[in-house]
């Protein structure tokens, strides 16, 4: 019988650079992008899948990713919060809004936090109050209490975002 | 006989009203830029070549002897770098010092279990490799043999002549004992027309699970023997305090280094073991060490709070609803280490009274371990649990002698207008209006609607209740109140250190000793300062986190116990105004008039009478770093300003256990109302408002969000949140799946309040706050109480209230009715 794959090349492309490393075939998502490519904004906080806060998009989707083995990511496009300010430097809605309305403290959930929002606002414009707790119910965060974060993800869906 | 004697009441501090400046406005964070954009620094970013990943082997037994430890198999695999076992922790270091008078001083305590496990998840050797999962792949390979041994679980049968001893050195399981009595009990008995008699009231165990759990990376300078630890840790003081004498070493060769932290909520105190354990990995292997804890070796084995019973209590009560006293004996359970503790045995005296004018207090306090994880601090630390057991107290002496919640609270609450107000215990309130604060929550949950709710609710078969949770946040320690567990210890007082200075381009530049995780330290910091050196917050530079090299820290720095905005900013006022005070010097003496003439303002410091003569902040750091020929010589000018902040306190009376505990009282009113499905015992908040007031607020969105987040973690405890362990002491709830923190869908609305009672005690008026002391556990535990009264009356007897809970409560309410007498004289 043959033994499993230990290695396997991976290409994948982050925040639009492609990347095409050899990763251990065990080796989590995660893993690979805070350890291997060192985008260190997103975030571990369980070891069950619970916390979001390694929440990034894959072709487009919310993903937790310290779900997903590296090697499944494959051919896939991959975006983390170091993607959502502007090359110029100008932060993203969502972020002028985070700020604006205080919806961090510790900082630790809010990368996840943000990638669950913009999925939400990529795909919904107006959503109500209750579509964005639905939106964020996987991440959890332990400073806020949300309810900044729900207010600042309308003010963002509402180009509120200044304090 | 109790003498007649009071504490000394602090100082009164003088002090200007702010100037309308930036302190008081809703300043933007200046921490946000970088945590938006997921660019903050947090322990498991720091990276350092050829460094090895520990994985710790930990104890599946509860108790068990540790017959022998084999690493061999481990340290074949490739890509191991090394181990370390309990056997070279016990030649290499000493135990930790404990803070507990006999018989807890006798408890050894280690970086790693040594000859015995005592909890699941007791670490017993560490593993070290190239990456994470070869580190827990060797782990598997390594073997321990253990002989299990009899688990103690429950705090109540740990003193039972059969109940196994964990520590043998101390003989018991008892760790601590001391009462606490003051005011005459005997007369406010013989006084009062009813005794209300309760059997045990239990408050259970959980902690706040900071989402970033603990870590380090630790460098080793071997040539100079000192050691660099970039750690989430959030109190490096203690941790230095625990470390240098096990280690062996002196303070200075410990450097702590922090940036930002995920979340502490002062569950980040109590590493040291796991950091000595590095420490010494990193020496050994000659190599950066580097330790991210897993969630569920978090759950397992880190900072539970502390769970505590409440036995044979008695209240007594006027006729009126006056209350006169209560006694009681407590059990503290400690867990299998006393890491923190038991400082938990004195620290809830804080709040002996809670809010209330009762005199007559007696407190028979016990603390055990069992064979379950370590307390530490836990945001509200003990007094959360005094806090609700007096809530407690008030809503079930109203409930049996039928007097309505609210009165019975305006009718015991201390008044405002006896503020300052010496508690039975010395304490000094420093100000507050009670009353008031819970007049605006009431208010806000539509109190006088409350009838016609219930009504309403009846209609849709629930059972609607409104609950009250009155909290003060004691904040800045007076540390000679450790002295009452151990006359002992040295130490008592405070302090905090800020260093400001101006850099040789006009930068201002700011070193605190804290260590901040999510409290908008660099943001309120730079308000200060703008307002003091007349120029904005954006033009102030706050190095973030802590490094211990900055020589910006004293004994008590770092981030814990509601203090910041006292000993953090009092320390950043101080250093401010000195260097406040050398810009005007150096300004006058090169303008060629007097310091008084000079003012700062608008980066500049200039003539008053003639704002065109100034000079620019870049031109006095320039100066003085490096353009300082023919400057006067007896000009003492550095334009680098330390100051350290020392609060008034004296060490209290050990003898009466009397004495000002901590500085300031920041106060919380809570209301819930709640309803209660009458086939199910679900419940659901249907409206809750938290009033707030911790004196002059600096940024006031700052401290809504400090409420927002101590209320969560407050409502998650009370419904979802338990540390619960079956009988051989196995954790059920090791991670986020079985211990459910509360989620966007779980969160009730919230309406805040405030009012500003400054603090006649501190630098600023300002009070520390951030704790919120458990108020959402003490009203949905008066809420579902007053929802059950219309079927049988039971009471609620726990801190926590699943679903389950209530079902049962209103099933057999009889069970918890029978807990409950009351004797009245007539």
């Amino acid at each position: 019988m043959r033994e499993p794959a230990a290695h396997k090349v991976v290409k994948v492309e982050v925040n639009g650079t492609v990347y095409e490393r050899e990763v251990d075939a065990r080796r989590l998502l995660v893993h690979f992008i805070r350890d291997e490519l060192d985008l260190t904004g997103t975030h571990i906080g369980c070891d069950t899948g619970n916390c979001g806060a390694c929440t990034v998009l894959l072709d487009g989707h919310t993903v937790k990713s310290c779900m997903l083995l590296a090697v499944q990511a494959d051919g896939a496009s991959i975006e983390t919060v170091e993607s959502l300010a502007g090359e110029d430097g100008e932060l993203h809605p969502l972020q002028q809004a985070f700020s604006a309305r205080h919806a961090l403290q510790c900082g630790y959930c809010t990368p996840g936090m943000l990638m669950s929002a913009k999925y939400l606002l990529d795909n919904n414009r107006e959503p109500t109050e209750g579509e964005i707790r639905k939106a964020i119910q996987g991440n959890i965060c332990r400073c806020t209490g949300y309810w900044n974060i729900f207010e600042a993800i309308d003010a963002a869906a509402k180009g509120e975002v200044s304090a | 006989m109790i003498e007649d004697s009071t504490t000394v009441i602090p100082e009164r501090v003088e002090t200007e009203a702010p100037q309308k400046g930036f302190m008081g406005q809703n300043v933007p964070r200046k921490e946000d830029k970088r945590l938006v954009q997921g660019l903050g620094v947090f322990v498991d970013d720091v990276k350092r070549h050829g460094m090895g990943y520990v994985h710790f082997v930990r104890s599946p037994y509860a108790h068990a002897k540790i017959k022998s430890v084999d690493v061999a198999r481990a340290l074949e695999l490739e890509g191991v770098y090394g181990t370390l076992t309990g056997d070279e922790v016990a030649i290499h270091t000493d135990p930790f010092f404990q803070i507990s008078s006999p018989p807890g001083a006798h408890v050894k305590d280690y970086a790693l279990a040594v000859g015995r496990a005592r909890f699941v998840g007791d670490p017993v050797v560490a593993v070290v490799a190239a990456t994470r999962e070869l580190a827990r792949d060797a782990s598997e390979l390594v073997e321990v043999e253990y002989e299990p041994l009899p688990v103690i679980v429950d705090a109540r049968r740990a003193l039972d002549d059969e109940a196994p001893i964990l520590h043998e050195d101390a003989g018991s399981n008892m760790s601590w004992h001391g009462v606490y009595e003051w005011g005459d009990l005997e007369a406010a008995w013989a006084e009062a027309d009813h005794i209300v008699r309760i059997d045990e009231l239990h408050f259970h165990r959980f902690n706040s699970t900071p989402l970033e759990c603990d870590g380090c990376l630790v460098e080793y300078n071997q040539g100079v023997g000192q050691w660099t630890i970039h750690t989430n840790n959030q109190f490096p003081g203690f941790a230095a305090i625990m470390m240098g004498p096990a280690m062996r070493v002196g303070l200075d060769k410990l450097r702590f280094v922090t940036q930002d932290i995920g979340g502490g909520f002062g569950n980040k105190i109590t590493t040291h073991p796991q950091l000595v354990a590095c420490c010494l990995l990193a020496r050994k292997l000659k190599r950066p060490i580097q330790w991210t804890e897993w969630r569920t070796d978090f759950h397992l084995s880190m900072s539970h709070g502390n769970e505590r019973w409440f036995h044979e209590i008695e209240v007594a009560v006027k006729a009126d609803g006056t209350l006169l006293g209560f006694r009681c004996k407590q059990l503290d359970d400690a867990g299998a280490f006393l890491r923190y503790e038991p400082l938990g045995g004195v620290i809830w005296a804080q709040v002996a009274a809670g809010l209330y004018r009762w005199r007559n207090i007696r407190v028979d306090f016990t603390q055990v371990v069992t064979n379950k994880a370590p307390v530490s601090p836990n945001r509200g630390y003990s007094r959360m649990q005094q806090l609700w057991f007096t809530e407690r107290l008030i809503d079930i002496v109203g409930h049996e002698l039928g007097i309505d919640p609210v009165e019975i609270r305006k009718r015991n609450y201390i008044k405002t207008e006896e503020m300052p107000y010496e508690t039975p215990n010395g304490c000094i309130y420093d100000s507050g209006d009670y009353a008031r604060c819970l007049d605006i929550a009431l208010d806000l949950v539509g109190y006088d609607r409350l009838e016609e709710r219930r009504r309403d609710a009846e209609s849709r078969g629930k059972l609607l209740g409104l609950g009250i949770g009155s909290t003060l946040d004691s904040g800045t320690n007076n540390f000679g109140q450790s002295q009452l567990i151990n006359p002992d210890l040295q130490f008592s007082g405070n302090n905090e250190v800020a260093t400001v200075k101006l850099d040789l381009f006009g930068e201002v530049v700011v070193t605190l000793g804290t260590t901040p995780q999510g409290q908008g330290h660099e943001t309120t910091a730079a308000q200060v300062v703008a307002d003091i050196i007349g120029c904005t917050p954006d033009d102030i530079n706050v190095r973030p986190g802590h490094d211990s090299f900055w020589n910006s820290h004293a004994g008590f720095s770092g981030t814990y116990a509601s203090q910041f905005a006292v000993t953090g900013l009092g320390a950043v006022k101080g250093a401010s105004e000195i260097l406040a005070g050398e810009m005007k010097k150096l300004a006058a003496v090169v303008l060629g008039v007097t310091p008084d003439e000079i003012e700062l303002a608008e980066g500049q410091a200039r003539m008053k009478e003639n704002p065109e003569a100034a000079l620019p902040f870049m031109a006095l750091g320039a100066i003085i770093n490096a353009n300082n020929a023919g400057l006067p010589e007896d000009l003492d000018v550095t334009l680098n300003a330390r100051y350290v902040y020392r609060p008034a306190f004296e060490v209290p009376d050990l003898e009466r256990k009397f004495g000002n505990l901590t500085l300031t009282y920041a106060t919380q009113i809570h209301a819930c109302v709640l309803e209660v499905d009458r086939e199910t015992g679900v419940y659901e908040i249907v409206d809750y408002a938290g009033v707030d007031d911790c004196g002059i607020r600096i940024n006031p969105r700052i401290v809504d969000g400090q409420v927002h987040g101590a209320t969560a973690q407050a409502l998650g405890a009370a419904t979802w949140e338990t540390f619960a362990y079956d009988e051989e002491g196995n954790l059920l709830t090791p991670n986020f799946y079985d211990y459910h923190v509360p989620h966007a869908m779980d969160m009730p609305p919230l309406k805040n309040g405030y009012i500003e009672s400054p603090s006649p005690f501190t630098p600023l008026g300002a009070k520390g706050m951030g704790e919120g002391g458990g108020a959402g556990i003490h009203a949905v535990c008066a809420a579902i109480q007053d929802a059950l009264r219309p079927i049988g009356k039971p009471i609620v007897v726990d801190s926590h209230n699943p679903y389950q809970r209530v079902w049962e409560l209103m099933q057999r309410p009889e069970a918890t009715r029978e807990r409950v007498r009351v004797e009245s004289r007539s």
